[in-house]
């Protein structure tokens, strides 16, 4: 009953409520420098996670230049990636946060023309000194779209635990580790009933959270998501960005992520890359609430207007 | 429903396009169409029924000739000379042939197109030879299959491919179903690739990225996820193949010998006597059988014809339903 005029529902503003404010003490991780001072209704959208336990660091960006041809699309970047943490690539569209992202388990080479300057470094080694495909079961993907392979449930992880070009093995023996993935990313008590079921027939939700089972089942240090809920919908967004504060004991998580709301929401660390220079890395808290750099803070508010 | 009730009051200002959908109301009757654009819809009406209508016509006049001339025993009876029609036997030998090249033919298009394909689709460098490979399908596809009997009447009668044929004294008589099958399954790639292909194609980059993702290389991709992908597809390229193949009167012709009965080469085992020999199928029995032929049974052409006619309806029917098959399977959301 609108009139046509009428400008549309603010989509950005989602009022999620802090399930535990009490976790609001917690203190801020101390490589954040300054008071988290937050302009704009920051704190509305308080992180309902708390701060790390631990972090150890896993993989190292070390002035990592990635080039198309004659386009930087990846200029100069150093990034520490620590198990026990979340961290978020976030920047406007074309800033080269997706192609860092590839470039950590070399899903950039596919892309003949792609050329990679500088180090990066899992576990104290050069990524390059790793076969890729040792490396991409070290390091594993979950994309935008979810993509489950056109099979069932069971054999979607089932795919990642056969061996290479092994002959199919016995259901039995695969079973446990199936279930096991399909617990850690939560879809376990879903599915449990149909893991025959082609797994294309579930949810997109549930579809995204096999991926990222699928991604675990290939029992990775760390984990790369590329924009995992921007085909969701907002319950969907809100059950993955739960699971993926959960993992990050045990993986290294980076997310890749169009939605600020949602690096603040699970971020402990947020690098905003910018016409593909890291402009910032700090602390989630500090980023959105003092940012160091002019244009941060630009981006930062101007994203929230 | 919504923004009518607060449109502004003096000009019926028209509706605005809904987002992300054509503005279809516009579309949907052609009373106000120009008189050319009325006419041109009107012919393509008439020729879609048309077309239909010749369908139907075809179907039905064999189905009533088919049923009224086809004895069960012409199924199981070799043809025989003889003057009349009662003596002359029925088409079993032609029926068994058309098997026999249907198999074969398949045997060798079928993974010979998906290996194509998967070659084109997957890797296809360099490019000027994946484009190379492709007009040169697009000329397979093109040849008149009368051409391809003609060449192969030249490879097979080579000395080296005796061992195809029968041979006798150093000359070799190059007609056999190895030869007809070989040349045959010729008119079936050229669909097989590109069916193949365009199942390849449909599968988005991510899925192959998520496979690469998880530590499986290009080859692990394609055996277990791509080509089970485009199964569907491939099916239809086969099945269209099969139709081809069951078709084709030229090649039969030329390739597989003059003859209406199995002409096994003597001295060789078992199936390969048979391969090695002459033979015939249906649709070379329907042509012998018209009145242009030399036996003129015309009332067998059409039981012959019959026959030919539900086994490529099967083979539609057959599509249809793996394509029904994998759409329960589902797909990605774009």
């Amino acid at each position: 009953m609108e009139s046509l005029k009428s400008p549309p529902p603010p989509i950005r503003r989602l009022p999620l409520e802090d399930p535990a404010p009490a976790r609001e003490a917690a203190p801020a991780p101390a490589r954040s420098g300054g008071a988290p001072t937050a302009p704009g209704g920051f704190t509305a959208a308080r992180r309902s996670i708390g701060a790390p336990q631990f972090s150890i660091r896993r993989m190292e960006v070390d002035d990592v230049t990635i080039s198309y041809g004659p386009k930087q699309a990846v200029k100069g970047v150093s990034l520490p990636i620590r198990q026990g943490e979340v961290l978020s690539l976030i920047g406007p569209s074309g800033c080269g946060k997706t192609t860092l992202l590839r470039s950590l388990n070399r899903l950039t080479e596919l892309t003949s023309s792609a050329k990679l300057e500088g180090r990066i470094l899992l576990d104290e080694v050069d990524i390059r000194l790793i076969e890729p495909t040792l490396l991409r079961r070290r390091v594993t993907m979950v994309f935008q779209q979810p993509n489950p392979f056109p099979m069932s449930v069971f054999d979607n992880i089932a795919y990642v635990l056969r061996e290479q070009g092994s002959r199919r093995q016995r259901k039995k023996t695969l079973e446990p580790a199936v279930h096991s993935a399909l617990e850690r990313a939560g879809l376990f008590e879903e599915v449990k009933d149909n893991l025959d079921h082609p797994a294309l027939k579930l949810s997109g939700g549930q579809q995204q959270r096999l991926c990222i089972a699928r991604a675990l089942a290939a029992q990775p240090e760390v984990l790369l998501l590329d924009e995992p809920c921007s085909a969701l919908d907002p319950q969907s967004t809100q059950v993955i960005e739960d699971l993926i504060v959960k993992l990050r004991d045990d993986v290294a998580v980076v997310i890749v992520t169009h939605n600020l709301q949602q690096a603040y929401r699970i971020a402990d660390h947020v690098a905003f890359m910018y016409l593909g220079d890291l402009v910032e890395y700090n602390s989630a808290t500090t980023l959105f609430g003092s940012p160091r750099e002019k244009r941060t803070q630009e981006y930062v508010s101007g994203a929230f207007g | 429903m919504e923004s009518s009730v607060q449109m502004p009051a003096p000009p019926p200002a028209p509706k605005p396009p809904v987002a992300g959908k054509q503005p279809t109301g516009a579309v949907e009757g052609s009373a106000t169409w120009r008189l050319s654009d009325r006419i041109g819809l009107a012919i393509c009406w008439a020729l879609g029924l048309l077309f239909c209508a010749i369908a139907v016509a075809i179907v039905v006049y064999l189905l009533i000739q088919g049923l009224s001339y086809l004895k069960p025993s012409m199924l199981v009876t070799p043809a025989a000379s003889g003057f009349s029609q009662g003596e002359s036997g029925g088409f079993s030998d032609a029926l068994i042939g058309t098997m026999i090249v249907a198999v074969m033919g398949l045997a060798l298009a079928l993974p010979a197109g998906i290996a194509i394909a998967v070659w084109l689709v997957e890797y296809g460098r360099p490019a000027a030879l994946a484009r190379i490979t492709e007009s040169t399908i697009e000329a397979i596809a093109g040849i008149p299959s009368i051409v391809l009997a003609l060449f192969g009447t030249v490879i097979f009668s080579d000395v080296l491919l005796g061992f195809l044929s029968r041979s006798s004294e150093g000359v070799v008589f190059g007609r056999s179903f190895f030869a007809a099958s070989a040349m045959l399954s010729l008119v079936a790639l050229p669909l097989i690739v590109a069916s193949t292909r365009e199942g390849l194609n449909s599968i988005p980059r991510h899925v192959r990225e998520a496979s690469y993702a998880v530590g499986k290389t290009k080859a692990a991709t394609t055996r277990r996820i791509l080509i089970p992908t485009s199964r569907p597809q491939i099916a239809t390229g086969a099945m269209l193949g099969l139709g081809r193949i069951i078709g084709d009167t030229a090649i039969i012709l030329v390739l597989l010998g003059a003859t209406q009965n199995f002409a096994p080469v003597e001295g060789a085992p078992f199936p390969l006597n048979y391969l090695r020999g002459a033979g015939t199928t249906l649709t070379n029995f329907v042509y012998e059988a018209s009145p242009t032929g030399n036996l003129n049974q015309p009332q067998k052409a059409y039981a012959a014809a019959f026959v030919l006619l539900l086994l490529v309806l099967a083979l539609n029917a057959a599509v249809d339903v793996v394509h029904r098959r994998a759409r329960k399977v589902g797909t990605w959301s774009h």
